[in-house]
């Protein structure tokens, strides 16, 4: 790789042992993909949940925290993603006074190394919006696909500790989508049925997803251009797609900058045949989830973390009436959101229906095993396809329907 | 002669194991229970088997940015694969496996190496120059 004479001086260790350590990583990682340089970043976001971290990576963080402080701060703004606990509602959700602890061991090694606590993973949203041609280091799969196919930023997926190491040296190396030739369509959708809810555009990215099934690929999604879809519709769908697929940039012609025409979404190349979706595909998604008249545990709004919107869509639907004493109700959102929502009254109304209203956590990546079994909670309803991917793999039997058939649901104790 | 594989240069160390491949791909949050050492999502296919100190050979890595961290705390723990080889590894596993020192390669010249080698192969893989050799089969 070639590098700068101040990277190579951090090579030598002439910035202290954790930047030397930071890009270290990446040129070992930029070697693997053949980057030719390292690239400047304008913000870095840290995926690094206490439950994935584990022990190991929280004592090796808070070894990164004894360093002297001019070598251990951050370079660029550097914000984090959802933690693995909300101290606010822990309890209430079973998690362990162990699991609380470990999560304020991580977050004063991260605030030593001058890391924005943001926890959210819908920053795009809430914080710090991309740029177009704006490169990042971001964590967690929804954001990247978010900001590289909506805003036409430029990102791969940067797991926790390149993220990290991004945020010390201000650069990631250059490779995959921060570069042009990785950036057209390679395969294209056909879509005919027009997805009517948060539930329908994350099962159309689960379809979507399904087929692509490569990080390499960039499907190319069309027969949405009637009606644009909105900052929400668009993170359900491309957090599911994310998931499902691996996928970490789409284009929709006329609706994403990158992609005016069919023609700029495959850089000028002709388009290949178009792989159709229809209503039997979506029925055939949900069909793979089904489970009418099974009781219900819990039912979860989470995954990505949902707007002040969604909440107050929540707060609508739940208002006035009541959980079922056999079902948890559980709604994770960002801090800001939460703030605004205790503020608009939005929380008091989905609380005082029996719902927990959870910030800074994204269900999923908060010990969802354990949860499960503190709580005693099997069946869950979701209107995340995101979700109902990542859970079958925790011990649930997850169920995807609409956000008003969800709450249908948590009211009658059993999913209609 | 045992049977060499040429691949794109990798990481980690250079390691020695027993195959476990399976025509499916990979991700530490979503199939595996990381305490047992087992695949734990019914789906895959190699559901409920262990994957310790075996090499892992798969088509991909999917979703789940936790995984660089999750391989590290399955190194420390010593209840990792011993090598992964993948078709094509996505960035997620190959940040992961440089941060844990876990040896990953990946890009091989004579296809996928979900049909090259076989569970249950005895498969040597140097990183540093690009080479997996099944010790067990000849040319």
């Amino acid at each position: 790789m070639r590098l700068t004479d101040e990277e190579k001086a951090m090579l030598a260790g002439g910035q202290g042992p954790v930047r030397q350590w930071a890009i270290r990583h990446q040129v070992a990682v930029g070697e693997f993909f053949d980057a030719p340089d390292l690239v400047p970043v304008g913000q870095a976001h840290i995926m690094a949940d206490t439950e994935s971290l584990g022990e190991a990576g929280v004592a090796w963080l808070e070894g990164l925290a004894c360093s002297p402080e001019k070598e251990r701060r951050v370079a660029i703004p550097t914000i984090t993603d959802p933690r693995g606990l909300d101290f606010a509602s822990y309890k209430r959700l079973r998690q362990t006074d162990a699991m609380a602890d470990i999560e304020a061991r991580a977050i004063r090694a991260f605030e030593a190394l001058g890391v924005l606590m943001t926890n959210t993973c819908i920053n795009y949203q809430t914080i710090l919006p991309p740029v177009r041609g704006e490169h990042l280091a971001m964590g967690d799969t929804g954001v990247v696909i978010y900001s590289n196919s909506v805003m036409g930023a430029r990102s791969n997926f940067e797991g926790g500790p390149s993220a990290l190491a991004a945020g010390l040296t201000g650069r990631t190396p250059r490779y995959g989508y921060h570069l042009d030739q990785h950036r057209a369509g390679t395969m294209l959708f056909e879509v005919a049925h027009r997805p009517t809810d948060f539930a329908d555009w994350g099962a159309l990215g689960g379809i979507v997803g399904r087929v692509a099934n490569s990080y390499w690929q960039v499907p190319v999604v069309t027969g949405l251009e009637d009606r644009p879809p909105n900052s929400d519709e668009l993170k359900h769908f491309g957090a599911a797609l994310a998931s499902f697929g691996s996928v970490a940039l789409f284009h929709m012609p006329g609706l994403t900058p990158e992609a005016p025409a069919l023609s700029d979404a495959f850089a000028g190349r002709a388009a290949p045949a178009a792989v159709p979706i229809g209503k039997a595909d979506f029925d055939a998604f949900y069909r793979g989830y089904a489970a009418t008249g099974d009781k219900v545990d819990v039912v979860v709004f989470a995954a990505p973390q949902l707007s002040l919107i969604e909440m107050a869509e929540v707060a609508d639907l739940i208002a006035g009436r009541r959980v079922h004493e056999a079902t948890s109700l559980v709604v994770a959102t960002s801090p800001e959101i939460k703030f605004a929502a205790d503020r608009m009254g939005l929380t008091a109304r989905i609380e005082d229906a029996g719902g927990i209203v959870a910030a800074g956590v994204c269900f999923y990546q908060s010990y969802a095993r354990e949860m499960a079994e503190a709580n005693g909670w099997q069946r869950l309803l979701t209107n995340s396809a995101k979700l109902v991917n990542i859970l079958a793999g925790y011990g649930y039997k997850p169920t995807l329907a609409s956000m008003a058939r969800c709450i249908d649901s948590a009211v009658a104790g059993k999913v209609l | 002669m045992p049977i060499a594989l040429k691949c794109h240069k990798g990481l980690g160390p250079a390691v020695t194991g027993t195959a476990l491949v399976a025509d499916d791909n990979f991700s530490t949050r979503y199939d595996l229970d990381r305490i047992e050492g087992t695949f734990s999502r019914p789906a895959h296919k190699l559901y409920g088997q262990s994957y310790l100190d075996k090499v892992l050979v798969l088509v991909t890595a999917k979703g789940g940015v936790a995984s660089a961290w999750m391989l590290h705390e399955m190194v420390a723990r010593g209840m990792a694969p011993k090598a992964i080889l993948f078709d094509r590894a996505n960035t997620i596993l190959a940040q992961g496996a440089a941060f844990a020192q876990l040896t990953m390669v990946d890009r091989f010249e004579a296809g996928s190496p979900t049909t090259l080698i076989r569970t249950g192969d005895e498969v040597a893989i140097d990183p540093a120059s690009g080479l997996v050799t099944i010790l067990n089969r000849d040319a």
